[in-house]
Order: C-alpha cells, then structure tokens, then sequence
C-alpha cells in the first residue's frame, strides 16, 4: 500500500490536535508574554475543534497507517469524552493557574500533548505504537506535575511519579516484548491470531500476561500499585489532579482494552484471576485507608483507589455487559473526580488551597451553592441514588452478578458501604460543624464557578436520565469483542 | 573469509568485555568514561560483522559522539566525591552478590529450559541489500505512525526540559541586545545649558 492510500481521515483528531499544539507552541513565543489570554482561548479552540472532528467521525470504521491506527466506535466515544474531560479542565484552569504564576502557553502545549497521548492510546492498534501513546500521555503528565518548580510538594509528587511511571512502563514494556516472542507480531490482531495458536497453558504467556497487567494497574492506579497516587495527587497543582485524575483513567482503560482484550483475549482466564486480586486489594485498601485521611485531596486519591477497584470488577466480570459497564464507570468517575477536584481548586486562592477537610467547615453557611453541589459530588460518589454515581456501581454489579461472582458483588457491596462513611463525611463537616470565622475562600472566577455548577449538576441530570449515556458506553463496546 | 570473520569476532568481543570491566573497576571515572567509548566502539565492530552497519554507525554517532562527550562534561563538571560513594560499597556487597546470583540462576534456568524452541539463526542478506535503505523505507512507510509519535515524544521532552529549567531571575546582569538597540538618544543624553542665566 502506498502513502497515497492510506485513509488519512481516520486520524484526522490526531493530527488537527497536534498541529494545533505546535501552532500555540509558536503563537506562544510571539505574542504569549503579553496575551496570555491567547493561548488559553486557543487550546479551548484547539480541544473544541477536536470534539466536532470526532464527533463527525461517529459511525465510521476502520483502520490506516498499515493497520496501527483503528477507528471503531470506542475509539469515537472514549474519544470524545477525553477530549470533553481535557475541556473542562482548562475550563477550570484559568484563574487557579494566574494566581499561580502558572498562566502560561507551555501549560496548555503540554495539556494538548498529554490528550493527543489519550487518543492514541484509545485508537491504537498495534502495541507499540500503544506504548509509544502512554509514554507521551505519561511525559506531558510529569511536566505539568512540576511546574511549579518552586513548590517542594509538587516537585516530590513529580519525582515519585515519573520513577514508579517509569518502573511501569519498564514492566509493560516486558510484558510486550514476551507477547512478541510469543506471537511474533506487534499487530493486535495478528498477536490475537499467534495467541489463539499458541493455546492457554502457557507459562511464558502467564509471565507475558502479569507483567502487562501490572503495568497497566500502575498506570491506573489499582492497589498494590497504588504507591504514587496519593502523594502525586495532593502535590500536584489542584488543575493537573483533575486532569490526572479523570483523562488518563479512560486512556488506559483503553490500553487494557487494546492488549488485553483485542489482542490478548485467548489469555482471558489468566488475567482474569489477575484482577480478581486486584479488585479485592484495591477496595479494601482503597475504602479503609481513606478512612484516616484529614486531607481532602489525599482522601480523593484513596477514593480513587477504591474507584480503580470498582472498575476493575466490570473487567472482571468480563464479556459485552462487563467491559461496557466498566468503561460505563471510567467516564462516571472521571466526570465526578474532575468535580470534587474541580470544587477544591475553585474554593482556593493564593496560600490557600482548600485542600484540608476542615477547611469545608460550614461551607453551607458561607457559601451554600458551593455547599450544594459538594452535596452531589459526594452523594454521587457514595452510589447514592438518583446521581449517576448509583447507576455505575449498579450496571457493575448487575453484570458481575450476570457473572456468578456472588461473593465479590457481595464484598463490592460491603466496600460501597465502608466509601460512604467517609464521603458523608466530608458532607458532616461542610454541612452540620460550625464554620471557622478565619477562612475565606477564593470563589471567584466565573469561569470556573460555571463549570463546576455544569458539571455537578450534570451528575445529578445523568442520574434521573442515565439511559443515553449509558446507551453510547454499551454502543462504544459493541465492536471490540 | 570464514576464518577471518571468526577470529575479529573473538578479538572484538574480548577487547568489549575487557572494556566493559574497566568501566566499572577504575577508579577514575575519566578513564571509565574513556573505556566505555571503547566498549561502543568494539560493539559497533560486531554489529558491522554482522552486516548491520545502520547499527554500528549509529551506535559510534550517537553514543560515541553524543552521548559520552555529554557523559565526559557532567563528569568533570559535577566533581563527584568518590570516597563517599564508595563509602557503603562492603556493607551492600553480600546482597549485591545474593541478587547477582539469583539473576544467573534464573537466567540458566530459562536457558536451559529453553521455552522459546530453537531460534533460527538470521537468514543471510543478499549482497545488494543495504539495510540503511530498507530501514529508511520500512520507518518512513509502514512504520511512520509510530515514528511520527516518536518525534512527538521528543518535541514534548524539550519542551518540558525548557520550560521547567529555563528561568529569568531579575538580578543577573546579562545584556538585552533588543533594548540596547532600540535605545533613543533622549534616553540617554540630556541637554544641560551651561552658560548660566544671562545678565
């Protein structure tokens, strides 16, 4: 096949996304210093763009650039909803990163950079090229992690992470190349094909195969390989938490769909054993240490842990409804961290970042709007129903029961339980306890009130209507198996 | 032609492993610098016995060119203390040595075991087949994807570099050639009427 072939248009998200990037990188050193104001309305362009040119994507399939790169509808929707995610995180970003000093071109470059990272990783269809997508998603991350040079916290948070990153991908990176000695193929659908031949009874497919699990738990941050997440998360600027927390959960999941799934669904049984640990430690890790946690950040990156494990039961379930349901709890949870953190970065101000739970002290009586949708981040990340929270642990669960696994539906169900106590708390503290006559909150910059309100109560809207959300999450995974 | 191929191969492969142990046994990390730039030198040796000679000229390129003169510079710039970082070196060795061993075991044990099956040895190349050239078709077509990523990764690593090092403290002294320039002969010279008031 020659270049003229190819079908450029599949990648044509990719590309728009990484000429735009370059064009800010040069609209950034010619009129930056004195526009910042620029740079921020063009990566909101450049990620808008990006969002119509999938969205007209929809409905087509296919694949280009000798079979790397496939578009089918997962690649549309996770697409689109990590294009959305990136969205509001700048939506977010502006006043946080000029009270910061932060307000800079570079920041938004390397925001683009870590979504074209995303979307690669959710079209890939060849490994390496898979690897090459996590590696750029990764490298952004740790930048915009230590940004803020000056700050000590964020420079650890950026240091843990990019030592245990690169320890993940070192191990991914292992499991792929024993997948190539195996199947003699980086292609997806060839290494399906060799692995099929080569049967299950395999002891270096097992070896393959645990080595590409535990690096793809790293990168999402189920226990035990959890280490980084809460450090990284409290340290990082509140803008890259909720970056960090949202955009990579759905692009790895993607990855885990990519190899795991596409390429190595002959192994199902091994990783599925794999998980089922996995789902047990992240829960229980996840849900009881966040228990001790006073910091609200350092207790969401726990929740996260938790979350991880959630999801991990959807994989573990396996089949349509299971891996639907689990993508189905990506994109919830990515939408309700980016609120929670969301709601943390809009309370703070200069030397203040609203980060400890006691700084919540009556926030109802200071600020009862804020106090409001803390009310329906929290709720909805409890499972309380009628946020959409409730319907990601339920499709979990119905498909995990679907399943026959009773005993971890049950033990999800008691871990559920053992997370509300501690959301509810934080709700206790905003709600009933007296507020503190010393605090004074930042809470004014439009921009980022509006979103906030947006995405809150989107929480609760996508809760009293869930059908066509989670309609396009099962549509998204109709041709994957 | 057989014979030959066989002798350099040993001479090349001893003066590497050579090499490669100076590295880490002088005391000098000039020297050991200097032994590894060798070590790359008698790899490239083999890599061109082989027939690769992308590799081996890469491999003298960059590593020689760029990579150890950077190494050499850090090296003498930094002034490492070595008495200090040999300060552990008997107290780690026992479970260096434990962990070294186990590795060997492990490594027999795979070998010896042989799961892989017998590895074909690589076809010979045909004589006008110049390997620069089909590396350069089979990167810039069926993998150009993956290569173009590549690139990005590395555009995104500058940037980063740049922008979490690049600072500009308001105290140091350094010229703005712009400023200079640009610079009007009222901002400099005032015009001052000597002669005092007139009678």
């Amino acid at each position: 096949m020659s270049l003229a072939l190819l079908h450029w248009s599949f990648a044509i998200p990719e590309i728009w996304i990484l000429a735009m990037a370059c064009v800010l990188l040069l609209v950034d050193v010619f009129w930056g210093k004195h526009h910042p104001d620029l740079s921020f309305a063009l990566a909101l362009f450049s990620v808008a763009g990006a969002m119509l040119l999938t969205w007209g994507e929809m409905g087509r399939t296919g694949t280009t650039f000798f079979g790397q790169l496939q578009m089918d509808p997962f690649t549309n929707v996770a697409g689109l909803f990590v294009e959305l995610l990136t969205f509001l995180t700048l939506l977010y970003s502006r006043r946080y990163l000029q009270r910061r000093g932060l307000y800079r071109g570079e920041v938004f470059v390397l925001l683009l950079f870590a979504l074209l990272g995303a979307l690669i990783l959710i079209s890939g269809a060849n490994v390496l090229v898979l690897y090459l997508g996590l590696e750029l998603l990764a490298l952004s991350q740790y930048a915009l992690i230590a940004f803020q040079r000056q700050n000590l916290r964020a420079t650890e948070a950026a240091l843990k992470y990019f030592i245990l990153g690169a320890l993940a991908s070192a191990l991914l990176l292992y499991g792929i190349s024993l997948l190539y000695g195996l199947t003699g193929s980086l292609d997806l659908a060839r290494v399906a094909e060799g692995l099929i031949n080569s049967g299950q009874a395999n002891y270096l497919l097992m070896l393959a195969v645990v080595f590409l699990v535990a690096g793809i738990a790293f990168k999402l941050g189920a226990a035990p390989f959890h280490m980084w997440l809460p450090d990284t998360y409290q340290g990082a600027p509140t803008v890259v938490t909720i970056f960090l927390s949202s955009v990579p959960k759905i692009a790895v999941f993607g990855l885990f769909l990519r190899i795991l799934v596409e390429g190595g669904y002959g192994s199902l049984e091994i990783w599925r054993q794999i998980f089922v640990a996995l789902v047990v430690v992240s829960l229980l890790i996840g849900n009881v240490v966040a228990i001790a946690q006073s910091n609200l950040k350092r207790m969401l990156a726990y929740s996260t842990v938790g979350n991880m494990g959630f999801l991990a039961l959807g994989i573990v379930a396996g089949g349509q409804n299971g891996l639907a349901s689990a993508f189905f709890y990506a994109v919830v949870y990515a939408l309700m961290a980016t609120a929670a953190f969301g709601l943390i970065l809009y309370l703070s101000r200069e030397g203040f970042e609203a980060e400890e739970i006691a700084d919540l002290r009556g926030l109802v009586r200071t600020r009862p709007w804020s106090a409001f949708l803390l009310l329906l981040i929290m709720f909805s990340l409890a499972g309380v129903p009628p946020t959409i929270g409730f319907y990601a642990k339920l499709v979990v669960f119905q498909a995990l029961i679907e399943a026959h696994f009773l005993w971890l539906a049950v033990f999800g169900v008691l871990m559920a339980v053992v997370s509300a106590f501690y959301y509810l708390r934080v709700l206790k503290v905003a709600l009933f306890d007296p507020p503190a006559e010393d605090l004074r909150y930042g809470a004014d910059d439009p921009l980022a009130a509006s979103t906030l309100s947006v995405n809150s109560l989107a929480l609760l809207l996508l809760g009293i209507f869930p059908g066509p959300m989670m309609a396009i999450c099962f549509h998204a995974l109709q041709g994957v198996l | 032609m057989e014979l030959t191929t066989t002798i350099l191969f040993y001479v090349f492969a001893a003066i590497l492993l050579g090499s490669a142990l100076l590295v880490i046994t002088s005391r000098n990390p000039v020297y050991s610098a200097l032994y590894l730039v060798l070590a790359f030198f008698s790899a490239a040796a083999l890599f061109l016995l082989l027939g690769a000679e992308f590799l081996a000229w890469i491999l003298v390129l960059v590593y020689v060119g760029a990579v150890m003169v950077l190494f050499l510079f850090v090296v003498m710039m930094l002034d490492i203390n070595l008495a200090r970082l040999k300060e552990g070196f008997l107290h780690y060795l026992p479970l260096g040595l434990a962990v070294a061993l186990v590795g060997v075991l492990e490594m027999v044990a795979i070998l010896w075991t042989n799961p892989l099956g017998k590895v074909p040895a690589p076809s010979p190349l045909p004589a006008q087949v110049d390997n620069t050239r089909a590396l350069g078709q089979l990167l810039y077509t069926h993998y150009l994807y993956p290569f173009e990523i590549a690139a990005v990764i590395l555009l995104v690593a500058i940037i980063a570099a740049i922008a979490l090092t690049l600072r500009r403290r308001p105290d140091t002294k350094t010229q703005n050639i712009a400023k200079q320039l640009d610079v009007r002969p009222k901002e400099r010279v005032r015009m001052v009427d000597l002669r005092g008031p007139r009678p």
